[in-house]
């Protein structure tokens, strides 16, 4: 009897490592996707640099952006990737509510990110430069485009992850949830610099 | 009222339906066979059976068996569009016009390529690896069985809606590779090309995730001891692919969505003028195509191997070397992509750059061939059908080669490119390399995944028409090419002479053809004496690796125990060692649940695929809300594993060990 | 059947299929082997060398195939065994190194044929080179002579032994010039311009298309290209000079319109500037409504 119980508790314990393998596979291969999404992200680059002088007639990089504006919206997706670390500290350390309010503060911050990249589309657009007008427009809003909607889902993920979270606890799931989410929005905090410096910094200085 | 309706359906209306005789038969005949399908299926009161056992499953072996189900079907589909052409070519000479218009004709061309490369040749790539890869390295599925079947479905449903083409509306007109400005609205104004880049969107997608999957199985799921350089070379090459897949494919995506982007919202990334930049796209589109060739050839390189080593029954020779070659032709495929466009006019230095990095692939490739050679080399060669396959893939796949090695020199590309020889070049690398390895593949696995093997007579028969009748219907290709003759004509001029090699370019197709029945009559006459070829043993072809050391078919587990490797080819040594390993007991399994999720992703992906390619924005909104709350319900729900208790192993593993308990 | 008689079957048929095809291809035209131009004799010589040098390692290939597996099929029990031979140093870098040797061997030959052989690159001679300008359209060829101010559609000739520039645009989607009888093609894109030189040392009427797929009409955008003596050719231009056909600006939007199966036309009197012009139009925004 003893023994069958010495079993059950091995194959239980078996069962634990097993699920720490399952995790390990997760994340490996959560890595590839992002991974894949780079290799994504490095073709919409190159077509941004093939095309970003053919503004067929168009105004330039130079006259269209404004620096200040897009520095604004770096801080604070920078901000928000740093409250995001501290909400998977918190979960860490089990502190449920810590998580939601700093979930809360990456979401808030995504949100307005979100918001001024989509101000700065409708005042392109509203000034004649949406993107019909030439390639590299067209290669602009496609590229900054394509950021913005991963933020878009990054948004939808933290909403489902802080709504969970209010209906049940802090388990391995959540905390697997929350290190790719962790994972994913560091990603696209990496993919704004570069656009930054490729598209706002680069352009503005008319390079 | 018609207005309203109009507005509803956005582009879509009456006219898109069939209106040639040709497309109409094949509209009606294939719907008859679906009809026909359903109505059997409801007869048989199969739709609980069809449901829990199929499209809800997560098992790998089932789902490799529905792919190859799906390639099959859509080979068949891409084999007619050859013989059309094959058709067409043959009489549309001088006066006569063939029986399809200029249109219909390029429409026919452009599906044969799409199809035969995306759905044909990818659908029996992923088949066999979902079939044999996990057993072969002794796992018990794949790393993310939910994601398997997603896969599956994605691609399942871009091929039906590249079906739907054919019924509603109107292929893509302008070549496999759909080169813009040709492919863009204002030279292909209808909806073929949006049918061409949504299927490819949806199927693509697929393929990317069952890249990362495979990528993370083999690399976190292998048997304990078995360590890479102890794999299988299937295994080695199916990495090798996939990390093809893996980085080739996001390109593929892009490049799609920008095409996409200039049809549907106006952009210009590839207008002729507007700032536009069609070459980017030719570039784009084949950083993506070249590497696609090796994700496709790879996974056959592989099947030889194990095939021409069973067969030997030797060792492979020279493993190492093997491995080698696969990742220099990893590395190499990624540097060659624009030898695809020399006439572009690129420059000498470049063209002759990418020139010799072509020729260079031809070393490892030569490699593996005499790696196979002296495999069997002092080997005890069984010429089964897999080895026939074998044997005319060395000759024709060597022609080829040297076909290639012609074209990679930039100045005879120049004479050569877009050619009825280029055509030649690459068919005789598809077919025989790629087409002939996954036909010994299925002939090989065939007895592991339905537990009897198939028709060796018919399945010789069905080897030599196709070797035969490939040479037949390809080497007129080759002189035509020489000739001047260019790919995609629905027409020619009958001084130049070429009719009689397009005649006999048809009797080869007609040949192939014959194969093609045979191949089929082998599938029926197989399954109908299948008690006489019945593998009781799990290995009926006294095999080496661990795929057959477990039952045929294998139970849904795979491996009751996991196999212990402590070498290459270890079933072959476990069966010629004295000591027998002690049997470990049972331990409870943790198996995949079966979910609909995945079908619904395809399913909502065809929605959103459909909604865009008639504007049909309602329908957008619907498909795209489905697939996000499909997504966030199959995140959120519970525990997605069931358990396979000892005793219900027991009861599958004791009758097949004698008897015995373990 | 006994084996003698089953080669006999494999091999008869190749033999009679060989001959007959030697029979048939002996009278007709097969332009990249039978080139009429200096390009295009060099392209065929390359592709001897080529095949030559991969005969190396295929003709060992196709002979070692058939050998071992006919010495060591599973019937022949008194051929050696040795299931557990799997690795030979030295073999293996035979055949990575043989291979690698000839394939260096082809990269130079690859790499001086690409710079000698560069279409971009002028024929040297001491004629003076013609040059042609050249528009894919809508499905049809537009040659212009743009010093001669004339223009021809499907079809344009050229004095023997002069060197030929083509100047090559398309004023539609992307085609493909191609003159297999002289050598060598290039792609026709829109806003682009592309260059190719060819001479002919044969002279003779030759055919060309459009080796690019571009639409329905693109199967009847084939091309006659007639190599002649230097007093036919000045005679054909003058010809033409005196065509009824003006092409104005009018005349070619009419031309440029979609149109399959077109017949030879001629036109004189072509302004300066058109080939310019059409390559202009897809680089920047139409400012004055008359241009083309």
């Amino acid at each position: 009897m003893s023994s069958d119980i010495e079993t059950i508790a091995i194959k239980q314990a078996a069962h634990v490592a097993e699920k720490h393998e399952e995790d390990s596979k997760t994340l490996f291969g959560f890595w590839l996707y992002l991974m894949t999404d780079c290799v994504l992200f490095a073709s919409l680059f190159a077509t941004y640099a093939v095309l970003h002088n053919n503004t067929f007639g168009g105004q330039s990089a130079h006259q269209l952006f404004s620096l200040p504006y897009a520095l604004t919206e770096t801080l604070i997706l920078l901000t928000s990737s740093f409250t995001c670390g501290l909400a998977v500290l918190a979960a860490q350390s089990k502190r449920k509510n810590q998580v939601i309010s700093w979930l809360s503060v990456t979401f808030v911050l995504g949100i307005s990110f979100l918001s001024m990249e989509l101000t700065e589309f409708s005042r392109l657009a509203a000034s004649n430069n949406s993107w019909h007008r030439s390639g590299f427009l067209s290669s602009f809003f496609t590229l900054v485009g394509t950021h913005g909607l991963h933020i878009t889902i990054g948004l939808l993920w933290m909403f489902v992850m802080i709504f969970r979270l209010y209906k049940g606890s802090i388990g391995r799931t959540t905390i697997r949830q929350l290190t790719l989410f962790s994972l994913f929005w560091h990603f696209l905090d990496v993919i704004w610099i570069f656009i930054f410096t490729i598209v706002y910094l680069l352009g503005g200085i008319g390079v | 009222m018609m207005n309203n309706l109009a507005n509803i359906l956005g582009k879509l209306n009456v006219h898109a339906l069939p209106s040639s005789p040709i497309t109409a038969g094949a509209v009606i005949g294939g719907s008859i066979a679906v009809l026909a399908v359903i109505a059997l299926i409801t007869y048989k009161k199969r739709w609980t059976w069809l449901y829990k056992e199929w499209i809800t499953t997560t098992n790998h072996k089932k789902i490799g068996v529905m792919y190859i189900i799906v390639a099959v079907l859509m080979l068949l589909r891409g084999a007619s569009d050859a013989g059309m052409m094959r058709l067409q070519q043959a009489t549309s000479v001088g006066s006569a016009h063939g029986l399809l218009s200029p249109n219909m004709f390029q429409q026919v061309v452009s599906a044969h390529g799409t199809i035969m490369i995306f759905f044909a040749g990818m659908g029996l790539m992923f088949g066999l690896i979902n079939l044999v890869l996990p057993l072969m390295i002794g796992a018990r599925d794949v790393a993310f069985p939910f994601m398997n079947s997603t896969s599956f479905w994605l691609f399942a449903f871009g091929a039906v809606l590249i079906n739907l083409s054919l019924g509603i509306g109107e292929f893509s007109a302008a070549g496999w590779l759909a080169y813009p400005p040709l492919s863009e609205l204002k030279y292909s104004p209808g909806v073929g090309v949006d049918y061409w880049i949504w299927s490819l969107q949806i199927a693509g997608i697929g393929s990317l995730l069952s890249g990362i999957n495979f990528i993370v199985t083999i690399l976190k799921m292998r048997a304990p001891g078995m360590t890479l350089m102890k794999m299988p070379m299937f295994a080695w090459s199916v990495l090798g692919a996939m990390t093809l897949v893996a980085f080739a494919f996001p390109i593929l995506t892009v490049t799609l969505t920008l095409l996409a982007l200039d049809r549907t919202l106006g952009m210009h990334f590839f207008s002729a003028g507007y700032g536009g930049n069609a070459m980017m796209y030719i570039n784009l589109i084949w950083a993506w195509g070249h590497p696609e060739v090796y994700i496709l050839i790879l996974p056959a390189f592989g099947i030889f191997s194990e095939i021409v080593s069973t067969f030997s029954s030797k060792r492979l020779f020279g493993y190492k070397s093997m491995v080698w070659a696969i990742w220099a032709i990893v590395f190499l495929s990624y540097g060659v992509w624009l030898h695809h466009f020399f006439t572009m006019g690129a420059g000498a230095n470049v063209n002759a750059v990418f020139g010799i990095a072509t020729m260079l692939i031809a070393v490892p490739t030569g490699v593996k061939i005499f790696n196979w050679l002296f495999t069997m080399y002092r080997g005890r060669i069984r010429f089964t059908s897999p080895m026939i396959w074998f044997m005319g893939f060395v000759f024709l796949f060597t022609m080829g080669g040297v076909a290639g090695v012609l074209m990679a020199v930039p100045p005879i590309d120049f004479q050569l490119h877009n050619s009825l020889f280029l055509v030649a070049h690459f068919h005789t690398m598809i077919v025989s390399g790629v087409l002939f390895g996954y036909f010994a593949g299925i002939t090989y696995w065939f007895p592991k995944t339905f537990g009897f093997r198939l028709n060796e007579k018919l399945g010789k028969y069905a080897a030599y028409c196709w070797i035969v009748g490939f040479i037949l219907a390809f080497l007129p290709l080759y002189i035509l090419g020489i000739m001047g003759a260019t790919r995609r004509m629905d027409h020619y001029s009958a001084s130049l002479g070429w009719q009689p090699l397009f005649i006999v370019a048809g009797i080869g197709a007609s040949i192939i053809f014959i194969g093609l029945g045979l191949q089929i009559l082998q599938v029926i006459v197989s399954i109908w004496k299948r008690n006489e070829t019945k593998d009781l043993s799990g290995d009926p072809w006294s095999a080496r690796t661990l795929e057959w050391s477990t039952t045929s078919p294998p139970p849904e587990y795979n491996f009751a125990l996991l196999p212990v490797v402590n070498q290459r080819d270890a079933y072959w040594a476990s069966k010629h060692s004295k000591t027998k390993t002690e049997n470990d007991s049972y331990s409870p399994i943790y198996s995949p649940k079966n979910t609909s999720s995945g079908f619904f992703i395809g399913l909502f992906s065809l929605t959103i695929g459909f909604s865009i390619i008639w504007h049909i924005w309602w329908l957008l909104i619907i498909g795209f809300l489905g697939l996000v709350l499909t997504i966030i319900l199959r995140t959120t729900s519970g525990e997605h594993e069931k358990v396979i208790t000892v005793s219900q192993i027991e009861k599958i593993e004791i009758p097949l060990n004698g008897g015995t308990k373990a | 059947m006994s084996k003698k008689s089953k080669i006999l079957i494999i091999l008869l048929p190749i033999i009679l299929i060989l001959a007959v095809s030697v029979w048939y291809l002996s009278g007709q035209n097969v332009a990249v082997l039978q080139p009429a131009g200096v390009i295009g004799q060099k392209e065929r010589s390359l592709i001897f060398i080529a095949l030559i040098l991969s005969a190396v390692v295929v003709l060992p290939v196709y002979a070692l195939t058939i050998l071992i597996a006919w010495k060591y099929r599973e019937g022949n029990t008194s051929a050696k065994y040795t299931p557990d031979w799997d690795h030979s140093r030295v073999l293996e870098t035979i055949w990575w190194g043989i291979p690698l040797i000839i394939i260096t061997i082809l990269s130079v030959i690859t790499w001086n044929s690409s710079h000698a052989l560069d279409p971009y690159q002028a024929i040297a001679s001491k004629v003076k080179p013609i040059q042609v300008q050249v528009v894919a359209l809508d499905w049809k060829w537009l040659f212009i002579y743009p010093k001669q101010h004339i223009a021809s559609v499907n079809k344009f000739v050229i004095p023997l032994n002069t060197p030929i520039s083509f100047n090559i645009t398309s004023d539609t989607v992307m085609n493909s010039f191609w003159l297999p009888n002289l050598g060598g093609q290039i792609y026709a894109m829109p806003g682009m311009s592309t260059t190719l030189h060819l001479m002919a040392n044969k002279a003779g009427s030759y055919y060309g298309s459009s080796a690019n797929i571009s639409g329905k009409g693109f199967s009847g955008m084939n091309f006659t290209a007639d190599a002649v003596s230097s007093n036919s050719y000045n005679s054909w231009i003058s010809s033409l000079a005196k065509s009824k056909s003006v092409l104005n600006l009018n005349n070619y939007n009419k031309l440029a319109l979609p149109s399959t199966y077109n017949r030879v036309s001629y036109y004189k009197n072509v302004p300066d500037g058109l080939f310019e012009n059409i390559i202009m139009k897809y680089m920047e925004p139409i400012t004055n409504g008359s241009s083309i």
